[in-house]
């Protein structure tokens, strides 16, 4: 599925942070997206995910289509690997939890409580919990936080065998995770102070 | 012209400030009209004594108390519906001056319950349910200082103030209905509007007109420093972010 | 939809105090009351309706606060609410988890905690049936409380500011329908009041609560 953005812009705490985004991403294809902390990378990602609302522009794909995960994993340290992601499959009406553990290698782990498990681990029983929500379009944030090289690589393969089955990527991130991809800089979208002369309905 | 561009915050401000100076001398001239009469120009009532005169405060701010939760609760609505910010922030300015006349009503009604019941407090059907209306007040002031977000914090508290609506409806039927539980029906009626006399009811009248002006003038005021409080804000973001 | 009601509640286990920890403060609070008015059977037996259900609404609020807060912490609500299940759903469930775990449990153990205030023998059933009927309106004001606060520092107190005047009706017809029930009156009214609120609670916060949280994940 095409993700076509148009002149998208988006609010942080009701104040206007980027205006005038526009791309468009194909299926098999990975999107980074670069620029200085603050610039809005998350609020972009968070509004292309449905969680906060545009203040103007279109998304050509629903959110029923994305796959939204930031740095919280959403696992519960109790429930073993294979509850967690049991439950994240169930949510999502998606059944096979089979294909997700061995893809991730965690097939050893199934049973094993998620609070024993490394950051590696975690992080992999993260991504493995976007296999099993069945979408095409995965929208992450700031994904490889305290990975070690080991992990990131483990991570961008798994990224990259998830382009070559025809879904695409959103990536907010600082470093490069071993496959090819486009980059967005965000510096240029950064919303302007709008003119000063009177008050308006949003007070700025 | 439409009344909805009294919403835009330059439009509120300009206006507001053409007419508070008229609407805070007609609140002066009719509360001091309205108590002085009420006060010292009226009889004593044979069977209540001079102690029935604080009903000239108790009275109508009994009624705003419940009024200003009612207005909160149309500007919730309008902000829900329409997103015009000067309408949240004037449900916003509107919570303290409710909080205050609520209070007002029931030191009032303690004061005057002392000589006439011969107690301070009781339970009352009236008096309990307004004791509730002052925790809800509270719980919707503090609602509003604990979010930071000045639009999340609109949006929520109008959603409290809507889902505290009808439990506020609720609570006052279950009040009745429990007191009349455990009593035999009420032995003191608080209901005064059907048993009073004319000379007694214009100067109350008076006083009521007084203090809606009152809350009309300290609204829009205090709609007039939340307005400035968000410019403010928004000038040091924009600070911030150039 | 069921898969989350199911995992609150093997989450509620695993944690240990899901369900301990609301009994135990409920037992304590019982416990606490012949301490400050004394041991006279007739003054325990009179105030008993009353102390059981503040007893079981205090409980009650002990755990509001967490039933979206670890939720919110570790991620799972943003999750949630781009997952294809309606908020609305999800809060449902939330609630009826949290009655599970905690409204169902006190109703049981409510008559247990009778003996001890010479509740009158007449009114354990109104107590367990008032109970029964008024603690899922309980569960749900609750949720719509931690709607309201979830991501909030210091968002417990708030809750329960916000949350206990909403819980006055549900608390005066419970109270009422066991003290009419013990002193052999007439308690349809009440019942069906009680049965009312926490129907229509239940029909109408999960919308309130699903906003609210839409709200706070913005």
């Amino acid at each position: 599925m095409d993700l076509t953005v148009q002149d998208l812009a988006c609010a942080r705490g009701g104040l206007p942070v980027l205006e005038g985004v526009s791309f468009t991403l194909r299926p098999g294809r990975a999107l980074m997206l670069r620029g200085p902390n603050g610039i809005g990378k998350t609020t972009l990602l968070r509004t292309l995910a449905g969680l906060q609302p545009a203040l103007s522009g279109t998304i050509s794909a629903p959110p029923e289509a994305m796959a939204y995960a930031a740095h919280a994993d959403g696992l519960k340290p109790t429930l073993s690997v294979e509850e967690n992601l049991r439950f994240w499959a169930r949510v999502f009406g998606q059944r096979d939890i089979a294909r997700a553990l061995d893809e991730f290698n965690l097939t050893e782990l199934a049973h094993r409580p998620a609070q024993n498990l490394s950051a590696g681990q975690k992080r992999r029983l993260g991504l493995a919990r976007l296999l099993v929500t069945g979408r095409p379009i995965w929208v992450l944030d700031e994904p490889t936080v305290s990975l070690d090289a080991a992990s990131v690589a483990l991570f961008g393969a798994a990224v990259a065998q998830h382009l070559r089955m025809g879904g695409s990527a959103l990536i907010a991130t600082h470093i490069h995770l071993g496959f090819e991809a486009v980059e967005l800089d965000l510096t240029p979208f950064r919303a302007r102070p709008r003119a000063m002369d009177r008050f308006d309905e949003a007070f700025a | 012209m439409s009344l909805w561009e009294y919403a835009n915050p330059q439009k509120f401000m300009q206006t507001s400030q053409a007419v508070l100076p008229a609407i805070w001398g007609l609140t002066a001239l009719s509360m001091v009209v309205g108590l002085v009469w009420g006060f010292f120009l009226t009889p004593e009532a044979e069977n209540f004594g001079s102690t029935v005169k604080i009903i000239y405060l108790h009275v109508p701010a009994a009624m705003m108390a419940i009024n200003a939760w009612v207005m909160m609760l149309v500007a919730s609505l309008i902000w829900l519906i329409r997103r015009h910010h000067v309408s949240a922030l004037a449900a916003r300015a509107a919570a303290p001056v409710g909080l205050t006349m609520t209070l007002i009503a029931l030191a009032t009604g303690a004061i005057w319950g002392q000589p006439m019941w011969g107690t301070y407090w009781a339970w009352d059907p009236r008096l309990t349910s307004f004791l509730i209306l002052f925790l809800f007040y509270l719980g919707y002031i503090a609602l509003w200082e604990a979010i930071e977000n000045p639009d999340a914090a609109a949006d929520l508290t109008s959603v409290l103030c809507i889902v505290g609506s009808v439990f506020a409806v609720l609570s006052r039927y279950a009040v009745n209905f429990w007191n009349q539980g455990l009593h035999q029906g009420a032995t003191l009626s608080l209901d005064k509007q059907e048993n009073i006399a004319n000379v007694f009811w214009l100067p109350l009248l008076v006083c009521l007109g007084a203090f809606i002006l009152l809350f009309v003038a300290l609204v829009l005021e205090r709609t007039r420093t939340e307005i400035r409080v968000r410019r403010i804000k928004a000038l040091i973001a924009r600070e911030r972010m150039a | 939809m069921i898969a989350l009601f199911l995992r609150d509640l093997a989450l509620a286990i695993r944690a240990g105090g899901g369900f301990g920890l609301g009994l135990a403060f409920f037992l304590i609070v019982v416990v606490l009351v012949p301490f400050g008015v004394g041991p006279e059977r007739g003054i325990l037996a009179a105030i008993a309706p009353g102390i059981l259900w503040v007893g079981a609404l205090l409980a009650c609020l002990l755990s509001l606060d967490r039933i979206f807060a670890l939720d919110f912490e570790d991620g799972s609500l943003d999750l949630l609410a781009t997952a294809p299940i309606p908020l609305e759903g999800v809060v449902a469930m939330k609630a009826a988890a949290h009655w599970v775990t905690t409204g169902l449990p006190l109703t049981l153990a409510a008559p247990v905690l009778g003996l001890l205030l010479h509740l009158e023998p007449a009114a354990y059933g109104w107590l367990v049936l008032s109970l029964a009927l008024g603690t899922p309106a309980l569960s749900m004001i609750g949720t719509f409380g931690a709607a309201l606060t979830v991501g909030l520092r210091r968002g417990g107190l708030l809750l329960s500011l916000l949350v206990l005047p909403l819980y006055v009706p549900t608390l005066i017809f419970g109270a009422e329908a066991v003290a009419r029930g013990a002193a052999g009156q007439a308690n349809a009214t009440p019942l069906l009041m009680l049965a009312g609120i926490t129907l229509a609670t239940l029909a109408l916060l999960p919308f309130a609560a699903a906003a609210a949280i839409r709200i706070n994940l913005r």
